[in-house]
């Protein structure tokens, strides 16, 4: 995948509108740099993540998932991220279940202000993926 | 659409070398002409601009367009504008969708071009994904209650207030202490004019107090929020005082012939109030307050209340509120300097904070306007002042509290007024008098009234072993020299803080709050008083550090924010909310557990039925549903499925 041969893993980012989107909106504005393996898609909110979208990226090969949404009593909709922390946790034990390592599913809550804590976990998410290596569902492991 | 084909626009914007500077937006539009559905694929300079607008709504009529996609910067910058572009071309609205490779692409991977090019490729491929799956969708419209609630009676609570009251809608004006005016109500003379702060604040408060639209409820707090935009219910607690405010006249006896003195708050603990109290003389309403855990209960204030105002039985009382918009002005904290051990706060009696001298410093304060020092009560021959004690410090507060460096200076000229013989040290990291006028009131600062100013940062003041004078130890650094001095006086200017409340404020209204602790607004720059709330505004300190002018200037602005959505009496909420698919759902209650809102109910065959008035579209049932028998509209499950495929197709 990279350009030099090194594996690059494939993330699929699904983010709440009112603090992730917003937190990497902020890192934009701030030109704060971090791998480009990610691509973000926007929902209203962290609850909305259906299981289902988390094993459709899977099954299509991502190496690694990424959730975010607000910090705990700062949902815009009361109590969504409870609810989407409750989810995320049974989605990584059917996940293992399933043969794919839990790390690659990955919940963070991150505010509209906290573009540099994005930039963090993205660093550290994309080290880590990298040292599990592509994903056993991976299409680009041949 | 229903069967009608799908014909997909999409242009890719330059943003001038924002995005064009980091990937060739040519080189994207001929990829996007390749995706499924897409008619046309064009790049522009600036597609916000009226050509890009205008060329959008040509091709929707020359190419029979029916979706929209514009990969520029954020959606949440331009989505409305381009929404409106597709409205006025005839085509609804909601099948606009817009990829974000400015924010998400080419600012954060500057130095990566061939990857922002392949991911900028990925997010168009993603919104085209989601684009040919739009529906059309009706836009609600709520009505706007014309009554605002203002959070803080400071000056910029004040400053809205009045504007708001001015264009004839309702004001609930909510102050936590007893009296309105704020930390302005401290201050002594307001640089750089040297007016008298209560000359200028004291004839608002009483504009406030006398004004037909406004009501004040002070001594309250919120308790509860519910609501949206146009649509808040507020619970608030007005404390009980003890004192009948509809019966006190405010003329004092009372305090007179209470027998027990209480350090007073208003003069930071310099002097002293008795349990019964106003907190200053000019406060609004003028309305004493029993301090009840002070308080001996000897009934002296009884006895001498004429109009027999005490009423020692008065309990809490709730108020619920319906009000459309809200401002918060909640102001700001001073920093306790105990964190900053070297300069003594706290352990060296005659070291104190700027504020502490502001109130020495006032005609009505508790020195009735004599700088003196502390152990000795004598006029200071030498006083230090140290700039940035909290502020600019990556270990306390990273942030500059920006009113300092030109209070300190007014300090300086004040007391070089009053006592012309006394030395003025400023030790300062660099002076930030940014303001109109400010320079100007600096400059002359050093140049006539022979205030030294020393650019260094103090390490240490400590006392003069045997006498209560102090050491200050710093480094000169423009002259690159070690110094000590001998001062009788320290002040220190500390830092700005966010209220202790703001976290509560921030919950109850669902506000989200920068680095620095103060709450954010929707847009640095181009939407300075609106919050991530819709209807709910932000002005003042609570904001971010700010001085008189500012807090005033944006408590306008906020109070413009909010007549402006009362003035058009309705606001439209995108319609995003959940639906029901009858046919499927088997009336398992899941989705009525989970909503927040209590929106889900039954219909009479026992199936879930979503109310859209009070769903806000959190999706959160449409995921938990078993039977796949919720969606969500606009992020519908087909809609998310299809960006995923999108994300890892290659």
């Amino acid at each position: 995948m990279g350009g030099n041969g090194e594996f690059e893993p494939r993330i699929v980012g699904i983010l709440c509108n009112w603090c992730t989107y917003a937190g990497a909106d902020m890192a934009g504005t701030s030109r704060m740099q971090y791998p480009p393996n990610v691509r973000f898609i926007r929902v209203m909110c962290s609850s909305r993540v259906d299981p289902q979208f988390i094993l459709k990226a899977f099954e299509l090969g991502a190496d690694g998932v990424f959730i975010g949404g607000c910090h705990h009593g700062d949902c815009h909709y009361v109590t969504g991220n409870y609810r989407a922390e409750e989810r995320i946790k049974l989605v990584r034990k059917l996940i293992e279940q399933l043969g794919i390592e839990p790390e690659r599913l990955r919940l963070e809550w991150i505010s509209a202000s906290e573009g540099n804590v994005l930039v963090e976990v993205m660093n550290d998410f994309v080290k880590k993926l990298k040292e599990l290596g592509p994903s056993p569902l991976s299409k680009d492991k041949e | 659409m229903g069967e009608k084909e799908v014909r997909i626009g999409v242009y890719v914007c330059h943003c001038g070398t924002n995005i064009a500077g980091v990937v060739s937006p040519q080189e994207l539009a001929s990829y996007a002409a390749t995706l499924p559905n897409v008619v046309v694929a064009k790049d522009y300079r600036f597609m916000c601009s009226d050509p890009g607008q205008e060329m959008i709504k040509q091709d929707i009529k020359e190419h029979n367009l029916n979706r929209i996609v514009v990969a520029a910067c954020s959606p949440r910058l331009h989505e409305p504008t381009f929404r409106r572009v597709c409205a006025e071309a005839g085509l609804n609205q909601f099948l606009y969708e817009q990829a974000n490779i400015r924010e998400h692409d080419t600012w954060v991977h500057m130095r990566q071009p061939k990857e922002a090019l392949e991911k900028a490729k990925d997010l168009i491929r993603i919104a085209v994904a989601k684009a040919a799956r739009l529906e059309p969708l009706e836009v609600q419209k709520v009505k706007v209650t014309p009554v605002c609630l203002i959070v803080g009676g400071g000056i910029a609570g004040i400053s809205a207030a009045l504007d708001v009251a001015n264009a004839g809608f309702k004001v609930h004006l909510l102050e936590k202490s007893p009296t309105i005016g704020g930390r302005m109500a401290q201050l002594d003379k307001t640089f750089p004019t040297m007016d008298c702060s209560a000359c200028i604040l004291t004839p608002k408060m009483v504009d406030v107090a006398r004004h037909p639209n406004i009501e004040i409820h002070s001594y309250s707090e919120i308790k509860e929020v519910e609501g949206y935009v146009g649509n808040f219910k507020v619970k608030i607690v007005e404390h009980p005082r003890y004192v009948l405010a509809d019966k006190c006249t405010g003329c004092g006896k009372c305090a007179e012939v209470c027998p027990v003195f209480v350090p007073n708050e208003f003069e930071l603990g310099m002097g002293s109030r008795k349990a019964i109290y106003v907190p200053f003389p000019q406060a609004v309403p003028n309305v004493y307050t029993i301090d009840r855990e002070k308080c001996i209960e000897c009934k002296l204030c009884v006895k001498v209340c004429e109009p027999e105002a005490i009423d020692f039985n008065q309990q809490e009382r709730e108020i619920e509120l319906e009000v459309g918009t809200v401002i918060i002005a909640t102001g700001y904290d001073v920093y306790t300097p105990f964190d900053a051990p070297q300069y003594g706060y706290g352990i060296l009696p005659n070291v104190i904070t700027s504020l502490e001298l502001e109130r020495l410093l006032s005609s009505f304060g508790p020195t009735g306007g004599k700088v003196i020092v502390p152990t000795t009560h004598e006029k200071p021959k030498r006083i230090a002042f140290i700039q940035c004690v909290g502020s600019r410090d990556q270990r306390l507060f990273p942030y500059c509290s920006r009113v300092c460096c030109t209070y300190s200076v007014k300090h300086a000229r004040q007391i070089k007024e009053k006592y012309p013989d006394t030395e003025i040290f400023i030790f300062y990291m660099d002076m930030r008098t940014f303001g109109k006028g400010y320079d100007e009131f600096y400059e002359i600062a050093g140049r006539e009234y022979g205030v030294n100013f020393v650019r260094g940062r103090v390490a240490e003041v400590r006392r003069v072993p045997g006498t209560d004078k102090l050491m200050v130890r710093a480094e000169d650094t423009l002259l690159g020299q070690l110094m000590e001095l001998e001062v009788d006086m320290v002040v220190l200017a500390s830092a700005v803080i966010p209220r202790e409340e703001t976290e509560q404020i921030q919950h109850l209204f669902r506000l989200s709050r920068s680095a620095d602790g103060f709450l954010l607004e929707a847009h640095p720059k181009l939407r300075p008083v609106d919050t991530l709330t819709d209807g709910v505004f932000v002005a003042g300190m609570a904001q971010g550090p700010k001085d008189i002018p500012d807090a005033v200037a944006q408590g306008k602005g906020a109070a413009a924010a909010a007549i402006a959505l009362m003035g058009m009496g309705e606001v439209e909420i995108e319609p995003y909310f959940s639906i029901v698919n009858e046919e499927l759902c088997s009336g398992c209650k899941v989705c009525q557990d989970i909503c927040p809102y209590g929106a889900i109910g039954m219909t009479v065959d026992g199936k879930s039925n979503i109310n859209s008035v009070l769903c806000k579209g959190c999706g959160a049932c449409a995921a938990a549903c078993p039977s796949g028998a919720i969606d969500t509209q606009h992020f519908k499950f087909n809609q998310v499925m299809a960006q995923i495929e999108a994300a890892m197709k290659r």
